[in-house]
């Protein structure tokens, strides 16, 4: 597997998602990492056995735009992140408000 | 005119062991949409990074659930295992491989049970149940567990299997697939069983790439990706083609995990005649900590799963992260159930093979 990851600016997000879908590529998973500054989110991209990755680093109050307008299915792995560690994701196609998890402490990745 | 309705589904329903929630929006009988809803249970298990140390997380990564739990080890231990540059042994590569297609085994007769059940069909139920219970012993042989195994370790495996419970094996899957032989018969030629399945449930391809499709969901629809197919552990030294079909619907899917069933007992046959001699781990030292970040993924029965691991040179790791099969699919499910007759709800959300335990890690 590519172990390489590629760092893209979180107004450039879009356009990634964009040219890699374009590209043949199909979403496999989006997560984050809790950083001393903020957070780190791996996006995931692979095409047949070929895997692309790529890393948005996010200051603590930094907001990020949705790829679920790109890639339906992105609309589950950022509701996770937004529950769990409090990213403010933009313009998710199926937003549920911080109700996707039931959790007793609100973002407890944070 | 057609009346619209919403009715909820789950998280109690009598097809689903877990909770997961489905708002069913109907017009008539037909569903028009279906919003899921999942996080009854969710239980953080990513987040004892904090409190276990990155051995004790290979416990915590097997107990993410009790049918995948050999491949969650696995997975977690293989992208340790990368940081730290380990070289897994040829016998434990082996031994990993032989007990992942033992786990695919009881994954997929589990789930054949469960659907036999879902229409009503008690005795082949308990028949593949009954040939589960087979397999059950063997992990018990095998490794002392029958749900949580403990068998997995950073640096290969925590015993051996010796070479006389190998050929006692080798005879025990004999019988497995002489009961299969018997068992399969029904879901591939049954009238009754087939009228719930064909044309239930279609997933295109294009569909299936689109949402980000997983396992047997996916092969169903005629796309041949199978992890296997990279080479992990001894994969590479295996021959064995990805099991496809192109059927797209809920028949299709279960014929790829009646096949991969048969495909699971030749490779085992194929790891225990061609099993390397040797040690079955590396030793590693208490100095020796992981500092870097890796992405594996290895085909769980269910179908791929990524293993995110990032490590700081510290015995606490900064992330373990899983991304289940189940998570992947639960857009394509969404998808297939708009425009089913509700009746075929619980088929099509069992024909996912859901396991809510590892999506709520």
């Amino acid at each position: 597997m590519n172990t390489e990851f590629k760092i893209v600016k979180a107004e450039e997000v879009i356009d990634e998602a964009q040219r890699l879908k374009h590209d043949g590529y199909h979403l496999m998973q989006q997560c984050s990492t809790r950083t001393p500054d903020g957070y780190e989110l791996v996006y995931t991209f692979g095409k047949a056995l070929e895997v692309q990755q790529v890393k948005i680093i996010l200051a603590e109050d930094q907001s990020i735009n949705s790829i679920s307008s790109v890639f339906p299915c992105a609309f589950l792995y950022e509701n996770e992140i937004h529950d769990l560690f409090g990213v403010d994701i933009k313009m998710i196609s199926l937003d549920y408000q911080g109700a996707f998890y039931r959790t007793a402490i609100e973002t407890p990745f944070k | 005119m057609s009346t619209r309705s919403v009715i909820p589904f789950g998280p109690q329903h009598p097809v689903l062991p877990e909770p997961i929630h489905l708002d069913l929006v109907l017009e008539d009988e037909k569903v028009v949409q279906a919003i899921p809803s999942i996080g009854f249970i969710h239980r953080g298990l990513e987040k004892l990074v904090d409190k276990k140390d990155f051995h004790e997380m290979v416990y915590v990564a097997e107990r993410i659930c009790g049918i995948c739990s050999l491949g969650h080890g696995l997975g977690y231990c293989d992208a340790v295992e990368h940081i730290m540059d380990l070289e897994v042994p040829d016998r434990a590569r082996y031994l990993r491989t032989m007990l992942s297609e033992l786990s695919r085994m009881h994954s997929h007769m589990l789930w054949l049970g469960l659907l036999a059940d879902a229409f009503g069909f008690e005795s082949l139920y308990m028949e593949c149940w009954r040939i589960r219970e087979e397999i059950l012993d063997m992990f018990e042989i095998a490794t002392g567990g029958r749900v949580i195994f403990s068998i997995m370790k950073i640096g290969g495996l925590r015993r051996d299997i010796p070479d006389d419970m190998l050929k006692d094996f080798r005879s025990r899957l004999d019988s497995i697939e002489e009961g299969l032989k018997i068992v399969s018969k029904p879901f591939v030629d049954d009238p009754a069983v087939k009228n719930r399945l064909v044309d239930v449930g279609i997933l295109t391809p294009e569909k299936a790439e689109l949402l980000g499709t997983a396992g047997p969901f996916l092969r169903a629809s005629g796309i041949a990706r199978d992890i296997r197919s990279t080479g992990y552990c001894a994969y590479g030294d295996i021959d064995f083609e990805p099991i496809t079909s192109t059927g797209c619907d809920s028949y299709a899917r279960t014929e790829v995990r009646i096949k991969e069933i048969y495909q699971a007992i030749d490779i085992m046959r194929q790891c225990i005649d061609k099993m390397p001699a040797g040690a079955v781990d590396v030793p590693v030292k208490p100095n020796q900590l992981p500092n870097g970040e890796f992405m594996t993924r290895i085909e769980q029965p269910r179908g791929e799963a990524l293993y995110y691991v990032k490590a700081n040179g510290t015995k606490f790791l900064d992330r373990m992260r899983v991304r289940t099969p189940t998570f992947a699919n639960i857009p394509a499910l969404v998808d297939v159930l708009a425009g089913c007759d509700f009746a075929d709800v619980p088929i099509l959300v069992l024909t996912i093979d859901p396991c809510i335990s590892c999506t709520e890690r």
